[in-house]
């Protein structure tokens, strides 16, 4: 091999950076996160399937109803008719942020600026 | 094998690859194809990248080669280009990182042109240059910000990168700027290939599968992010089990992402051995990485054999006697 005081750094330092994901983890153990499901109520507005991956259009679409339209009803596919709120829907039943949402936004790595208008609960944890 | 069939062809591998795992998960194939697929994948990537390299570096470069447009350096008082004709390694090496960087050659990519009769002119074309920073950096962007899936807790430096990528706030979940301009540049490359004839006639399957891979992967993961949504938590649990190598396979991941997955692990493998591999090639160029010292040092082929001279002198010791008998003037009289 010619050139190998120059070929074999190169080599390593590829291999270095590369293999990032691999050595910046070592030991270090992820657990899954268990965001903390409410007692009172068994169903949500929409099934849990839809939950995970929606809700974040969700709650878009009815931040634009409340705000831009003044409707804070909303009626959901079970005929059943919900308060658009925060405060006053969601956080009803999902009482703890802490405990909830922040479980599985912090492990994915999402910071929603819900809380840029909403008043954040005062948790003490 | 001609244009339409090269693209028939690449069209047809990437629909293959596309049905390997949607019909491999509907058949409960979830951990071949989340977890040994990706890992071979890997496996392969590293060691093919390597062996390649090691294969370069075997090839002796005797000579210099650099392909120069500059005033070579010479007597002190001609000014001269160590950019363009680098005669030592600081030249070199800059001219290097603006080549790795910024693509400096395709940016003097020059057209031919014909007009007002037999006349020629050459005009600068800057479109593939263009289209090589949009696809480069948007694809280096995405691969960056796909740290968010390696990592707990995530590097604030990817977060710092989506917020750039994402500062339009469009759209919940927020649109990235990343993922459009990447396909926006896989197309522009693609269309580039088929509308210039010559571009066309030179084209092969290489060169248009990896345009329909990479346009595949990008537009599976752009159709994640905001339209078939998949559950993003239990897709950081197989790929965290992946980089812990403690590998799991949660239910409920879409199929999507297992087309997404296996694409990817396609890209990987066939990296080392097709002209992808150019991103450790262009740090080998010859005609970049060599200081143009063809006439200031002496270079020694290094497979130089020893050869077997008869000088003039020996030609003459040998045939004096019959040099003077016939009569030629010798050097040497006895």
């Amino acid at each position: 091999m010619y050139d190998s005081g120059k070929i074999i750094p190169g080599i390593i330092l590829f291999v270095g950076l590369f293999t990032f994901p691999f050595w910046s983890n070592m030991g270090k153990a992820a657990p899954a996160p268990k965001p903390e499901l409410p007692k009172t109520a068994k169903v949500c507005v929409m099934d849990t399937a839809f939950m995970k991956t929606e809700h974040m259009v969700l709650l878009n679409h009815w931040r634009d109803k409340v705000v831009r339209e003044a409707n804070r009803v909303w009626l959901g596919p079970d005929g059943k008719e919900y308060k658009m709120s925060i405060q006053n829907g969601c956080m009803q039943c999902h009482t703890s942020k802490a405990k909830f949402c922040d479980q599985c936004h912090n492990y994915a790595g999402v910071s929603p600026y819900c809380w840029q208008c909403h008043l954040e609960p005062k948790e003490n944890l | 094998m001609n244009a339409s069939r090269s693209i028939i062809f690449s069209l047809v591998a990437v629909g293959i690859l596309v049905c390997l795992p949607l019909i491999g998960v509907a058949a409960g194939m979830t951990s071949f194809f989340g977890v040994i697929i990706p890992y071979l994948a890997v496996a392969l990537f590293f060691i093919g990248v390597v062996a390649r390299v090691v294969r370069w570096a075997r090839s002796p470069v005797p000579f210099r080669i650099p392909t120069t447009c500059g005033q070579q350096k010479s007597l002190p008082w001609i000014q001269s280009d160590n950019l363009e004709n680098p005669s030592d390694t600081k030249g070199v090496v800059l001219r290097m990182i603006l080549e790795v960087l910024l693509f400096r050659s395709l940016f003097r990519n020059a057209r031919m042109e014909f007009y007002e009769g037999p006349k020629i002119r050459y005009a600068s074309a800057k479109w593939l240059w263009l289209g090589a920073i949009v696809f480069h950096y948007s694809f280096l962007v995405v691969l960056l910000r796909h740290l968010r899936f390696f990592s707990t807790p995530i590097n604030p430096l990817v977060h710092l990168l989506e917020g750039v990528d994402g500062f339009l706030e469009v759209g919940v979940p927020r649109l990235y700027l990343s993922g459009l301009l990447l396909l926006a540049g896989v197309a522009f490359l693609f269309l580039r290939r088929v509308t210039i004839p010559q571009l066309k006639y030179i084209s092969l399957p290489s060169d248009y599968f990896p345009l329909f891979l990479i346009f595949t992967i990008a537009s599976t993961g752009v159709l994640m992010r905001y339209i078939y949504k998949v559950d993003v938590v239990s897709v950081k649990e197989l790929t965290m089990g992946l980089a812990t190598f403690h590998p799991v396979t949660p239910e409920g991941i879409g199929s999507l992402f297992y087309i997404h997955l296996f694409l990817v692990s396609v890209l990987f493998a066939y990296f080392p051995f097709s002209k992808l591999v150019h991103m450790a090639g262009v740090f080998l160029s010859p005609t970049r990485n060599l200081a143009n010292t063809n006439r200031m040092v002496r270079h020694i082929n290094p497979w130089n054999y020893p050869v077997k001279v008869h000088t003039y002198e020996e030609y003459e010791d040998e045939f004096r006697e019959k040099m003077i008998e016939a009569g030629l003037p010798v050097e040497k009289k006895e």
